[in-house]
Formats: structure tokens, C-alpha cells, sequence
């Protein structure tokens, strides 16, 4: 019995294992049948996206920076170049302690505490896996010493750069400006133009002058390389490569040597010259003193040297002949001249009889003329030639603001010329309208009688007054001035000729052309404010002195120079173009404190129209006598 | 004459099915540790020894008569028990888990005898009350189970005491647990998740996290399962060929010959490499399972259906996690993984299964 039911149990038994296992079976299978499906849909369904994956994975895009074009004046002489030579660079992120990575760093290489100042500049303006430079230019003992020691810093790298440098230093600076680290802003800016790409390689851009306008032409086609990584970043090897295009090297209309000497006539003085060619626009010159060495802001300046430039009183950094708005004093008096001659208020045979001041009818005010006695008896002539003021006085009383704006507009005055640099100010041709504007008060005449002088609310800049110069030069035909001559493609010999571009014609009257056009080379006669400037010089060239006050003088005083500070003396201008008969060059000087426009401004474009006009080179500079000036305008 | 007789011996408890598959299943392990490891020779070697190792433990635990083996499973379980106890206390920490115990010559992980130990000790334990099983029996299995798996769970171990869990579920299950039991429980176990989840630690908490998003840490902790399912995915249909594996070459991949090991297959074999492995792993399976069914005596049929259902539960759980359907919990590739003490614990099972397959004819003799 017992035997049977334990048989019984046992077939029961088994025949509810064999089902269990059969179920467990079951189980087998589907879940073998959901892994497949799983790879079927990872393996064919979805391939084509994890195969993208997998190859972004192994796939790195590796810039390559071009080299950035080169500068040059017009005759070849290179004013922005690039070498190459090796950095010491830091990435943060890979950096456990950077304190003591740096103290280490400096027992092996130089690192002054500047270079210390300036990484941490850097630091603050990048990003922390981005590699920055602490020490650049290392000398080759330095890279040795570092090669050896190099398994002890981890996230520091030696790397070979091509290096941006100025030659020239502080002579050239504000024209061709210098490049800088590419800072956040930049980054939006290129991003907003959609040209980030080609800069994923690049850690400079233009920032001013030059470098900033023509970025797009200096800075090329960056390259890149397809390179094979691992999982830890690694480079494994090269798949394929896209070389870059260096930018295209810039030919500019400037010529250096004549920069050069303009430079050292201004000696200590500050101020600007712009010289152009009146025929086609092309800038020859383009000063502002002091400059400020470009090189020192490669790689971010260093705290100190910013310190000192920012803070001197001299300004070396704010680029005069672009943005220096001064009063234009009696260089205006030759427009005005024309203006009274195109409005028929004055004819070449009008004479006026000058007491030494000039009164409004009905008003006791005494509006003085530079020569306390008067200039006796004065026509359009001899008010250039001796710079009368009371005939302007009374001319642009007759004239009203109205006509001398709209004239003066057609020079240029008032707005930017279209140089190409970026950050031209327009001065200021002041009118009813903006008076109007800015102080919420009528025009009165007394305000036209003092904008006769250029004594007024005028204002303009060094580069304005030289193409206003040049625009008479040139007879009224206007070309818009610009600093780019020819542009050199890198690869190709090809070159771009940029056309002079005709801003406009004036139509001026040639007799009084050629009766404002004597006067100005009368001045640079004997007899004419700029007679000394002038003296034995063998070509014929037009000029004209000015003045512009720098502080106002209450009626009856008198402006005696030696008794005022150096700062608050008068700014001196000199206009200019030569030869007179057939104008090259035009340019325009500005020397701030310099007192009158005969005794510095006018020698400084002296010397250099006699190197542009006889490759003549002045000796080396002597010491400005101080005293020196007896001549007023 | 005499040399084939010792040779008929030496084969006799063989089973030649299973040993042909596990042969094909173990080259596979060797060539693609060879392309996962860079091409390392010494890996390969290392394997070689492993596998020779585990294979002679296979013809040992074959020719053993099966009352051995049921004599073993007492103190088998005991000292298991003694040992995961001390590694509670004594044991050494690796990162972040107690697993090893050091015993002077060398470091061992107790863990590892529980995967066999435990479902001998539960077949054991049902064989022995075969006449009358209660209620009260299974209950008692299920602590045999529970006592060790929660030991190793707290170690942390979470990958073993799933397994070791799974293996003694297969247990109860052949034992023919009731189903209402089975129901019951699986509402507990569903009712306390909430419970569960609190006991676990972060990394584990994590990696369940993972399960359902690892892209929400794509650096971090889902970096090795995005990589791994990039590998698998990439691979298309036909595989990108072998040792052209980029995800494997190149370091994206973790823990490339261990667990991970089916990644770097998939992606140099595709779509139809897995469907060979998965042949390979379902015929070993289906080879057990007619084992199982022709299995003699109550003790064999448990044991040796709880060996098979482990495998597969191995190597689906180590497929699934890799091909990103399951949690990453560290189980390897079953005869794939590189590793001596995995590939020991599972021949020695196949020994087992060997064993209950010849010894029955020769008991029905």
C-alpha cells in the first residue's frame, strides 16, 4: 500500500516537474526572443545612428589656424609679421593645483610675477579647458629643461605658435592697430555672423586699426585635420586633412619712411598728421603721437603696462588723428573764403577796413582780431595771407550758419570721412537745428561770428581737416580716403588693386579755386603766417596756420603763452598741400599745446613734404626751442 | 586495446553534446579576449590556464557518483556560511564592497562557492524531506536562500546575490512550490520595492536610475552603458569585422574582457554574431534542460535544473545589461568573461550536470 501511493506520488510528481520545466523553457525562450529583438532593433533598426555615434566617438575635428596675412606699406616694408616660436601653455582643467604647478613651473623657466599677472588675466577670460600661454617666446635651453621634467606636469604643454609682431612698435601702432585672445564678446559677435567655424582654431582676432578692419582678409581659411582619438582624447592618428589658407597679405597706401619721419618731427609734442594723396585718396601718412607699443597686447597686456598707458596724462592710446576732435581755428578761414566767394558775398576785389575787432550792429561786444591794431585794409587775399579775423567776422555774419554748414558739409566737415578703420568720429559743423537739439536754445549770430574762426562749435579731426585739404587740393573732386591699396592673395600671386572710390565732385569755380589756392601759397611766402615754414623751400606749396583754443580768454584779456601752463597753451594746426600746381600730397598737423600753427605745426609738414617731395631726411631731431615763435596767426 | 579502454574511461561520464558546445562557446571566449584585450597574448594565455582549470574540475566533479555530492552539501553550505559571516566582519574592502576574505596564502571570495553551495544545500534539503513536503519545508528553503543572499547583498554584491537568489528561486520553483505561494510572494516582494529601494546604496540606487535614463548622467555613471550600447548598435548586422571593433579599440569601452566582454562581440560580429551566441547559449540550455528531464532521482532533477536555469540566467542578464535592457549589475558573460573563478564555479556545474547524466545509467544498471 504504501509502496503503491509513494509510486503514485512519484509519476505525479515527475509529471508536475516536466511541466514546471517546460514552463521554465517557455520562459527561456522569450526572454531569449526579447534579447533578439533587442539587438535586431539596436543592430539593424537603429544602426545608422549608433554607427554616427560611434564615429563621432573616434572622430575628432582638429583645427588647423592659417597664418594670418601680412601687412605692408606700399613700398614692401612689412609692418605686421609673424614668427614662429614656442609657448608654455597651462590647461586649467587638467591642472590639480595650479599655485604650486606655476612655483614649480618657474624653478625650471623664467616666470616673472608679470607673466604670472597676465595669466591670471587670461584665465578670467577664457575658458578653463582652453590651453593658455604663461610664457611665450622660450628660448631653446628652456624648452630642453622642460622637455626632460615634462612627465612631472601634467596639463602644461609646449607648443609651437606662430607669434604676431609690430616691428615698428609705437610708430605705427595706431594705424595698423594689433590683434588680442579672442574674448567672449568677439565670440558671440563671430557666432552672430556665422564664422565661428573658421575660428575654432584661432586664439587672436583684429582689435584695432588695420587688424580689426581687414580681419577677414588677414585672418584665412582655417584647415582641418581628421584626426582618430580614443576614448581619452588621445590622438591615434591622422585620417584625412583640409590645409588652412593663410589670410591675404594687406598692401597698405602708407608709406612707412614718410610715417617714420612725421613721427620724429612731432619729437615730444603730441598730436596727429594725416597726409594724403588729393588725386585718388590714398592716406600716406597716418600719425597720432604718442603711439603705444601693439606687441605689448598680443597676449593680453600686463597690469602695470596697461596701468601706465591707460593713466598718462598724454593718452597714448586714444588714436587722435582718427578721434582727436579739436577746434579747427583759422584752417577753416581758405573754406570760408570759398564759401563767401560761391554765395557771392564777396568778391576777389572786396576790400573791408579792419580796426583790430569786429562789433554786431547794435552790440558794444568786441570781437578781437588776432593783431590788436588791425591788418588795415583787407581783401580775400590778404585775409588768408595774414589769417585776418575780423574779415571772417564779418563774413559769416553775412554768410549765416544756414550756408556755412551746407558748404562746410560738402568738405566733409561734421561727418566721417569713410576712412576705413573702425571708430571715426564725425567732429562737429554745428547748426541751428543741432544747437537746437543739444542745448534746447535758439542759433544766435554772435554764435555764427565766432564759427567763422573756427573758434566755435566746430570741431574736427586731424583726418577730416587732410581730406578737406585734399578735397581743395584736388580742385573739389572728393575721393573717399582709405588706408588699403591692394590686397595679395596668399596662395596665388593674384592681387586686388582696390579702386579709389570718387566720393563726390564739388564743382567749385576754378577762378576761386585759383584765388584761395595763391593766398595758401602766400602764407607759406614771405609775408604769410607760415613764412619761416616756407623759407627756401623749392617747390610751391599752399598752407595755412590755426589755431584752436584750448582755454577761453575773457574779453580784454590778452593770451600771453609763457605765462600759461604747457597743457592749457593754444593746439597748433597746419594745413598743407604740395606742390601747389600740381598737389601730391595734402596733409594736415595737429600739434596739441604747440602753441601757434606756424612755429610747430607748419615745420613738422614742412620736413615731410620735403622727404615726400625730394626724399630729403631730416637730421636727427634737436631739442624744440621753446621760446622760438614770434609769428601769431 | 588498453589505451582505448583508458581512454573510454576518461570520456565515460562526458557528456559529448554538452562538451562540443561549451567547446565552441569557450574558443569564442578566447578570440575575442584576444581582440578585447588589445591583442594580448598573455590574456588569451590566462584564459587558456582558466579554462584548463575549470575543465579538470569539470572531469573531476563528472566522475563523482552523486551521493558525494549530496554528502558535500551540508558542509559545503556551512562553511559558505562561516566564511561570508567573517567576511562580514574580517572581510577586505575593495571599492567600497566587503567581498574578500583574506586567509593568509591567499584572498578568496566566499560568494563565489554560494553560487553552487546554495542550491545544493536547498536540493539537499528537498530530497531529504521528498516523502512529505509541507509548507514548512519550503519555508525553511526559502531561509537556506535568503540567509546567505541577504549576507551578500549587504556586502555590496548585488549582481551574485541576484543570482545566487535566481538559482535558489529555480529550486523552490522545480520543487513545485505552490503557486498561490509564489503569487504571495510576488506581491511582498512588489509591496516592499519602496522598502528595497531605501536599504540600497547609492551606486546601486544609481545604477537602477541608469536603466531608465543613463543618458541623464552620460558622463558619469551612464557613460559605460551608453558606450557599451553604442558598440552593440554600431555594429550593425554583419559586425564591423573582427579586431575592427573602434568602440573597443579605442577605450570607450569599460572593462572590455570581463564584463562588458559581449560588447566588444557584438560590435565586431553584428546582428548575425549574436544570433549564433544566442544558438550556442540556447542549445547548452536545451542540453540541460533533457539532462533535467531525464534526470533519476528527485535531488538531480532540482540540481540539475537549477544549474541550467542559472546559466541562462547569466548570460541573459550580462546580454541585457549590455545591450542596455538591464541594470548594470557586475555579472560577466557566462564561458565568454575573462576570469578563473566565474569560469571554475560554471564547468563545475556543467560537471554536475555530466555527473547526473552518466551516473543515472550506470545506477539503472
Amino acid at each position: 500500500m504504501k509502496r503503491h501511493i509513494e509510486f503514485k506520488d512519484t509519476q505525479l510528481e515527475i509529471h508536475n516537474f516536466r511541466l514546471r520545466l517546460a514552463l521554465s523553457l517557455g520562459f527561456v525562450l522569450l526572454l531569449l526572443l526579447l534579447l533578439l529583438a533587442r539587438f535586431v532593433y539596436l543592430q539593424a533598426v537603429q544602426q545608422s545612428h549608433y554607427q554616427t555615434l560611434a564615429e563621432n566617438n573616434r572622430i575628432s575635428i582638429v583645427p588647423i589656424a592659417p597664418s594670418r596675412g601680412l601687412i605692408l606699406d606700399r613700398n614692401g616694408v612689412v609692418l605686421a609679421h609673424n614668427y614662429s616660436a614656442y609657448t608654455l601653455e597651462i590647461t586649467l582643467s587638467k591642472v590639480v593645483d595650479l599655485k604650486t604647478t606655476i612655483d614649480e613651473l618657474a624653478k625650471l623657466i623664467d616666470i616673472q610675477p608679470g607673466d604670472r599677472k597676465r595669466f591670471k588675466r587670461l584665465l578670467a577670460d577664457n575658458r578653463k579647458f582652453e590651453s593658455l600661454p604663461i610664457r611665450n617666446r622660450l628660448t631653446d635651453d628652456e624648452v630642453a629643461r622642460f622637455s626632460t621634467q615634462r612627465y612631472r606636469f601634467p596639463g602644461v604643454e609646449i607648443k609651437a605658435r606662430l607669434f604676431r609682431e609690430y616691428p615698428y612698435h609705437e610708430q605705427i601702432s595706431h594705424l595698423v592697430g594689433y590683434i588680442g585672445r579672442i574674448n567672449e564678446s568677439e565670440i558671440a559677435q563671430l557666432e552672430e555672423n556665422e564664422i565661428a567655424a573658421n575660428y575654432r582654431g584661432s586664439d587672436y582676432i583684429g582689435k584695432t586699426g588695420i587688424e580689426q578692419k581687414y580681419e577677414g582678409e588677414l585672418h584665412g581659411k582655417t584647415g582641418f585635420q581628421q584626426m582618430e582619438v580614443d576614448a581619452g582624447g588621445r590622438e591615434v592618428r591622422v585620417l584625412s586633412r583640409t590645409p588652412p589658407v593663410s589670410g591675404n597679405n594687406l598692401v597698405l597706401t602708407i608709406d612707412a619712411k614718410l610715417q617714420g619721419i612725421a613721427e620724429q618731427a612731432f619729437g615730444n609734442y603730441r598730436g596727429a598728421l594725416v597726409a594724403i594723396d588729393p588725386s585718388n585718396g590714398e592716406v600716406l601718412a597716418f600719425v597720432s603721437k604718442p603711439g603705444y607699443d601693439p606687441n605689448l597686447f598680443i597676449d593680453g597686456i600686463d597690469e602695470q603696462s596697461w596701468n601706465e598707458l591707460n593713466n598718462s596724462p598724454d593718452v597714448p592710446l586714444n588714436n587722435r588723428a582718427l578721434r582727436g576732435q579739436y577746434s579747427p581755428g583759422s584752417t577753416i578761414k581758405p573754406f570760408m573764403a570759398l564759401a563767401g566767394l560761391y554765395y557771392n558775398k564777396r568778391t576777389p576785389g572786396h576790400t573791408i577796413s579792419d580796426p583790430g575787432y569786429f562789433s554786431l550792429p547794435g552790440s558794444r561786444h568786441r570781437y578781437r582780431d588776432w593783431k590788436k591794431d588791425g591788418h588795415g585794409s583787407v581783401d580775400l587775399f590778404k585775409s588768408i595771407v595774414v589769417s585776418c579775423d575780423t574779415y571772417y567776422y564779418g563774413l559769416a555774419t553775412e554768410l549765416g550758419i544756414d550756408n556755412i554748414y551746407s558748404f562746410f558739409s560738402e568738405f566733409g566737415f561734421g561727418k566721417q570721412t569713410g576712412i576705413d578703420m573702425e571708430g571715426e568720429v564725425t567732429g562737429l559743423m554745428p547748426s541751428q537745428e543741432w544747437k537746437q537739439k543739444r542745448y534746447k536754445q535758439k542759433w544766435y549770430v554772435g554764435d555764427t561770428v565766432s564759427v567763422g574762426i573756427g573758434q566755435g562749435y566746430n570741431l574736427v579731426t586731424p583726418l577730416q581737416l587732410a581730406y578737406a585739404t585734399a578735397v581743395l587740393a584736388n580742385d573739389g573732386v572728393a575721393y573717399r580716403p582709405h588706408l588699403l591699396k591692394e590686397v595679395q592673395s596668399s596662395r596665388t600671386s593674384e592681387k586686388r588693386t582696390l579702386g579709389t572710390n570718387l566720393a563726390s565732385n564739388l564743382n567749385l569755380n576754378s577762378e576761386h579755386l585759383a584765388l584761395v589756392k595763391s593766398a595758401m601759397v602766400a602764407v607759406t611766402q614771405p609775408g604769410g603766417t607760415a613764412a619761416k615754414a616756407g623759407a627756401g623751400a623749392p617747390y610751391s606749396f599752399a598752407g595755412k596756420t590755426g589755431t584752436a583754443q584750448v582755454i577761453g580768454i575773457k574779453q580784454g584779456e590778452k593770451y600771453i603763452e609763457s605765462k600759461i601752463q604747457e597743457r592749457h597753451r593754444d593746439h597748433a594746426w597746419f594745413m598743407t598741400f604740395a606742390p601747389s600746381e600740381q598737389p601730391k600730397i595734402a596733409l594736415a598737423v595737429l600739434v596739441e599745446n604747440g602753441g601757434h600753427g606756424s612755429s610747430t605745426a607748419a615745420p613738422i609738414a614742412r620736413k615731410v613734404l620735403d622727404y615726400f617731395l625730394l626724399g630729403k631726411v631730416p637730421p636727427p631731431l634737436l631739442p624744440v626751442d621753446e621760446a622760438e615763435g614770434v609769428e601769431h596767426d | 586495446m588498453i589505451k582505448r579502454h583508458l581512454w573510454q574511461r576518461f570520456v565515460a561520464h562526458l557528456d559529448p553534446v554538452l562538451l562540443t558546445l561549451l567547446g565552441l562557446l569557450l574558443l569564442v571566449s578566447l578570440v575575442v579576449i584576444y581582440s578585447a584585450s588589445g591583442g594580448n597574448w598573455f590574456r588569451v594565455w590566462a584564459q587558456v590556464t582558466n579554462i584548463l582549470v575549470a575543465c579538470t574540475a569539470l572531469w573531476i566533479v563528472a566522475n563523482m557518483p552523486l551521493h558525494y555530492l549530496m554528502r558535500a552539501a551540508v558542509p559545503a553550505y556551512l562553511l559558505g556560511m562561516v566564511l561570508l559571516i567573517a567576511v562580514a566582519f574580517f572581510g577586505e574592502i575593495t571599492n567600497g564592497a566587503r567581498r574578500w576574505l583574506n586567509i593568509g596564502v591567499t584572498t578568496i571570495q566566499p560568494s563565489e562557492l554560494m553560487r553552487i553551495a546554495v542550491p545544493l544545500m536547498m536540493a539537499w534539503y528537498f530530497e531529504k524531506h521528498e516523502a512529505m513536503l509541507t509548507l514548512k519545508n519550503y519555508f525553511v528553503a526559502t531561509l537556506l536562500l535568503l540567509l546567505p543572499v541577504a549576507l551578500i547583498a549587504r556586502q555590496p554584491d548585488l549582481g551574485t546575490a541576484i543570482l545566487i537568489a535566481a538559482s535558489g528561486f529555480y529550486v523552490l520553483f522545480l520543487a513545485g512550490i505552490s503557486w498561490r505561494v509564489i503569487l504571495t510572494f510576488v506581491v511582498i516582494i512588489t509591496a516592499s520595492m519602496p522598502l528595497a529601494w531605501s536599504t540600497l546604496h547609492d551606486y546601486q540606487r544609481h545604477r537602477i536610475m541608469m536603466l531608465f535614463d543613463p543618458a541623464q548622467d552620460a558622463l558619469g555613471r551612464g557613460y559605460h552603458t551608453i558606450q557599451a550600447i553604442i558598440a552593440v548598435g554600431s555594429g550593425g548586422i554583419f559586425g564591423k569585422g573582427y579586431l575592427n571593433g573602434t568602440q573597443a579599440h579605442l577605450d570607450f569601452l569599460p572593462e572590455r574582457t570581463t564584463d562588458f566582454i559581449f560588447a566588444v562581440y557584438s560590435e565586431e560580429f553584428g546582428l548575425l554574431g549574436n544570433f549564433v551566441l544566442l544558438s550556442l547559449y540556447l542549445f547548452v540550455i536545451a542540453r540541460g534542460f533533457v539532462i533535467t528531464a531525464n534526470a533519476s532521482t528527485y535531488f538531480t532533477r532540482l540540481m540539475a535544473g537549477s544549474i541550467t536555469l542559472t546559466f541562462f540566467t547569466y548570460a541573459f542578464v550580462n546580454m541585457g545589461m549590455v545591450s542596455g535592457i538591464l541594470p548594470v549589475v557586475g555579472v560577466p558573460l557566462p564561458l565568454i568573461s575573462y576570469g578563473g573563478t566565474s569560469m571554475v564555479t560554471l564547468l563545475l556545474g556543467f560537471g554536475m550536470l555530466m555527473s547526473i547524466h552518466t551516473h543515472k545509467k550506470l545506477v539503472q544498471t
